[in-house]
């Protein structure tokens, strides 16, 4: 078993292992801290697949910025394990059972493939070469997404701020 | 490595992410399991990419085949921080408005 | 394509505007303006008419046909929309609009009665009427002719039931409607005969092959043509909607009802010459229908005490003549007996509205008497009308008549016979109203008697006019007995009745018999007259007691009852059984059952919107579940 093999082991254990644990933790933030690992675990396989630019981007932006968000809205509400009330059986059961046969259909589904993901390479994940792609081919989706992104920041400090004036109005019926 | 461990690694991922937006109520460890269906995704998407290109690089060894894979995740990744951001301020002003991010107060379409 | 033909669609046109102007501006047009249009642009159709026929009359003048634009253009079929100048057309031109013309001013002092708007509304029909009665004569095509045709009925529909708020009187324009449709069904099948066995369907397209085609397909689609002439001209079985559309005003009897919308069968007929020629099968039921129609018509028309019934049962008398005249091969004498008949038919009709008028809308003549002498000028017209219709010489009924009866003996001696009959019993009921309408005593009440009054100088002047055509109207057809080639008009309208000419005619009859038969007839035309003034000049006459043959004819051999019980009732009741069962029980039933079941099943199904987001991913799960489920195992 090569060391390449070991590691790929190692990290998919750590992978659903943890997957598991952030849709069965109580607690929501044992969640996201779950899912921060999940992400680690994931940027690891990238590197294995020659990715490191992605692998990087990912612990930036997913691990980082989107967990760290996702964090602070969670401490800002001040959720605990108490707060949420449990689903009733049935739809649990329901959830399981359907996701279990979910997965073994897929698995049923696309087993026979023989291709392996080994072999030589020319660097393609590497942060010149995509960089090269991205500017030459795919500049106006980039231009694009970041005009998605400063709509969603706009939209985020809308629905930020209506809150706000309603609740201004509402003291001010008061 | 063969293909067939990271299509089941994703699928796994994917699945669980399913099981727990079918079990939880909390609105934010469903939006938390809609990324762990990205990621797997995301990760398969890398996977075939080095699948592509390993077997056109055997041919052809300054082929860039499966770059627009990598491209591709991306920009999920991009629209994914957006959602992010535009999501949690909704779940952010539903807690101010009713206190709770359970979904079954979210039942509003009904009417 | 030179001189007035060129312009010959302001023919028809003229009428066209008139309507829009009327019918668009009904709301503003003052009496005065809107019977000034309608009247002017009649008295301008005919100035054109005029000098359209003054073209063709000149020698050496070949029919013209002036294109429009194209009707229907498709593969395999060319319909153009054109007219048709010749000189059938051009004499019906000149009897439309003069006629249309004479009435159009009378009309304007005998609805003076009627508000602004119904005032302009009836002007705008009657533009109408002679602008599609126009069409009729001068489409160069039967799908041409056959525009007109529907539009002349849809007008006399509409003029009929002109008095919309009483409720006899929309029946009565139900009643021409429907019976009219039942020819125009027979017309269209000939149109669509024709079409599929000469793929033409102009005249001159149609004439030139006709000769070609098989005896069968031409008796087949001459009997259709003639189903159409049927419904149009009133003959036997349709006939019972003409008295009946004496409801609409009597100007429009007089114009549609008398003189051009029911000629327009005997127009189609003589159109169609060539092809009834050739169909000696149909020629002959033609002749048969004529003849019994005008018998039948006559014996309903001597027990009638309405005047307008009387002229209507003589109008459909006349025109069963005028077939008779068809269906012997005397296509001349029919358009000949045609012209006569729209001269004196308009004279006596708007005579008999002259009486109304001055009676106040009384038209039983058992409740007149004695007006000549209040009404002079519409008694002595109504008098030459009557010696007109009678056929006696030299009022211009007495030619035609005779050419008739001239042609009908020498085809079959029982023809002339019944032909004869029928003439004597029209001078018999002619002069039955005249003289209880003129002389005798006054039978109405005092107060009545008062208000009797002279028509104005509108409604006399058209009077006069007629009253002139009926006398001179039939020299234009002189017989060759008194004078060589004094039949003017016989050799008018020679290029037209080629028809005639295919087979060899019947010999002549040698002048002294035919001389002596023309003096016999006098003679018992004039007796007829004497006996009618002996029954009915008298002083202090009432209402005839009928013995039950008498009853029989005041109810017009019970047609119109027979017509209800086969016809009108079964269908009725075949019409109630499908509203009450098929429509209510069934087809209500099951729009009603489709609606419950959408209501019913969506109330059902709305209970699977919970609502809950949750439950919904799980359906979509489990969805995608059983949609690879099918996708691996069965391969679809």
């Amino acid at each position: 078993m090569s060391i390449t093999e070991i590691l790929f082991w190692v990290l998919s254990t750590a992978a659903i292992v943890a997957a598991l644990l952030v849709i069965f933790s109580k607690n929501p933030v044992h969640s996201v801290l779950w899912l921060i690992v999940v992400f680690f675990a994931i940027s690891g396989h990238y590197v294995l697949l020659n990715a490191q630019f992605l692998a990087i981007v990912n612990m930036i932006v997913y691990a980082g910025a989107i967990m760290v968000l996702f964090l602070f809205v969670i401490m800002l509400m001040n959720m605990n394990a108490d707060q949420e009330p449990t689903k009733s059986k049935w739809m649990k059961i329901a959830g399981v059972i359907s996701g279990g046969s979910l997965t073994l259909l897929l698995i049923a589904a696309l087993k026979y493939n023989t291709a392996t993901t080994g072999g030589e390479e020319a660097g393609i994940g590497l942060i010149q070469q995509l960089g090269k792609t991205l500017f030459n081919e795919y500049v106006v989706p980039f231009e694009i997404s970041s005009v998605l992104f400063l709509s969603a920041m706009v939209g985020a400090v809308v629905l930020g701020k209506k809150e706000k004036n309603i609740v201004n109005s509402d003291i001010a019926n008061q | 490595m063969p293909i067939n461990y990271y299509i089941f690694l994703s699928v796994c991922l994917f699945s669980i992410g399913i099981v727990g937006v079918l079990t939880r109520r909390n609105a934010i460890i469903i939006f938390m399991c809609i990324e762990l269906m990205l990621n797997a995704v995301n990760l398969l998407l890398v996977a075939f990419s080095r699948m592509h290109h390993a077997a056109a690089y055997a041919l052809d060894n300054s082929t860039l085949v499966g770059s627009e894979a990598q491209i591709f995740v991306f920009f999920i990744m991009v629209v994914a921080a957006a959602e992010v951001t535009v999501g949690l301020a909704i779940i952010v002003m539903l807690y101010r408005n009713i206190h709770s991010v359970d979904i079954n107060f979210l039942n509003r379409l009904k009417h | 394509m030179n001189g007035m033909i060129k312009y010959g669609y302001l023919i028809p046109l003229l009428p066209l505007i008139g309507f829009l102007i009327n019918g668009l501006g009904r709301n503003f047009l003052s009496k005065k303006i809107s019977s000034t249009i309608g009247s002017g642009v009649l008295i301008l159709s005919f100035v054109c008419s005029l000098l359209v026929f003054n073209q063709v009359t000149k020698p050496g003048f070949n029919t013209q046909v002036l294109f429009l634009f194209d009707f229907i253009k498709t593969a395999g079929l060319d319909i153009p929309f054109a007219l048709q100048f010749d000189q059938l057309s051009a004499l019906f031109l000149l009897i439309i609009t003069g006629i249309g013309s004479l009435i159009h001013i009378y009309s304007a002092a005998y609805m003076h009665e009627e508000t602004e708007q119904h005032y302009a509304r009836y002007f705008a029909y009657l533009n109408l009427f002679v602008f599609f009665m126009l069409i009729l004569v001068l489409g160069s095509s039967y799908v041409t002719m056959f525009i007109g045709w529907e539009g002349v009925g849809l007008s006399s529909y509409l003029l009929i039931g002109y008095w919309f708020s009483n409720n006899n009187y929309n029946n009565a324009a139900k009643k021409a409607f429907v019976m009219n449709r039942i020819g125009d069904l027979g017309f269209l099948l000939a149109i669509f005969w024709m079409l599929s066995q000469f793929g033409v369907i102009t005249y001159t397209g149609v004439f030139a092959e006709a000769s070609t085609m098989p005896l069968s397909a031409i008796t087949g689609i001459t009997l259709l043509l003639f189903i159409g002439a049927m419904g149009k001209s009133a003959q036997i079985p349709l006939y019972t909607w003409l008295p009946d559309a004496m409801a609409g005003p009597t100007p429009v009897s007089a114009l549609i009802h008398a003189a051009t919308m029911v000629t327009a069968g005997i127009y189609m007929i003589a159109r169609s010459n060539i092809m009834f020629s050739l169909a000696p099968v149909s020629q002959n039921l033609v002749a048969i229908i004529g003849i019994a129609t005008a018998l039948l018509a006559a014996t309903i028309a001597l027990k009638q005490n309405d005047i307008k019934k009387v002229l209507a049962y003589s109008t459909v008398s006349q025109l069963g003549l005028m077939f008779l005249a068809l269906g012997v091969g005397s296509y001349t004498a029919g358009v000949f007996h045609v012209m006569t008949h729209a001269f004196f038919k308009a004279l006596l009709f708007l005579g008999a509205g002259s009486v109304i008028h001055a009676m106040h809308h009384e038209q039983d003549i058992y409740k007149m008497g004695g007006l000549r002498k209040k009404l002079p000028i519409t008694h002595i017209t109504f008098l030459i009308g009557c010696l007109a219709i009678a056929g006696i010489p030299p009022f211009a009924g007495f030619f035609s008549k005779d050419e008739i009866l001239t042609a009908a003996l020498e085809k079959n001696v029982v023809y002339y016979l019944l032909g004869l009959l029928t003439s004597l019993m029209t001078a018999f009921y002619m002069f039955r109203m005249y003289f209880l309408t003129f002389h005798g005593n006054f039978r109405g009440t005092e107060e009545q008697y008062h208000h009797v009054h002279e028509s104005p100088a509108a409604m006399t002047m058209p009077l006069m006019v007629l009253a002139l055509l009926s006398i001179v109207g039939g020299w234009v057809g002189i017989p060759t007995v008194f004078a060589e080639d004094a039949h003017r008009l016989s050799s008018f309208l020679a290029p037209v009745f080629t028809g005639v000419h295919h087979e060899a005619k019947a010999e002549h009859l040698s002048h002294s018999l035919e001389l002596s038969l023309m003096a016999g007839v006098v003679v018992l035309i004039i007796v007829s007259i004497f006996a009618a003034k002996s029954m009915f000049a008298k002083e202090g006459l009432t209402a005839e007691k009928s013995s039950s043959f008498g009853k029989l004819l005041e109810n017009k051999w019970y047609v119109d009852e027979l017509y209800d019980k086969i016809i009108v009732q079964p269908i009725n009741h075949i019409a109630s059984f499908f509203s009450r069962i098929i429509d209510n029980k069934i087809i209500d039933a099951t729009v009603n059952g489709v609606g419950k079941l959408v209501q019913f099943s969506s109330r059902q199904m709305r209970l699977l919107q919970s609502g809950q987001v949750g439950s919904y991913v799980l359906i979509m799960v489990v969805s995608i579940i059983i949609f690879f489920i099918f996708q691996m195992f069965w391969k679809i």
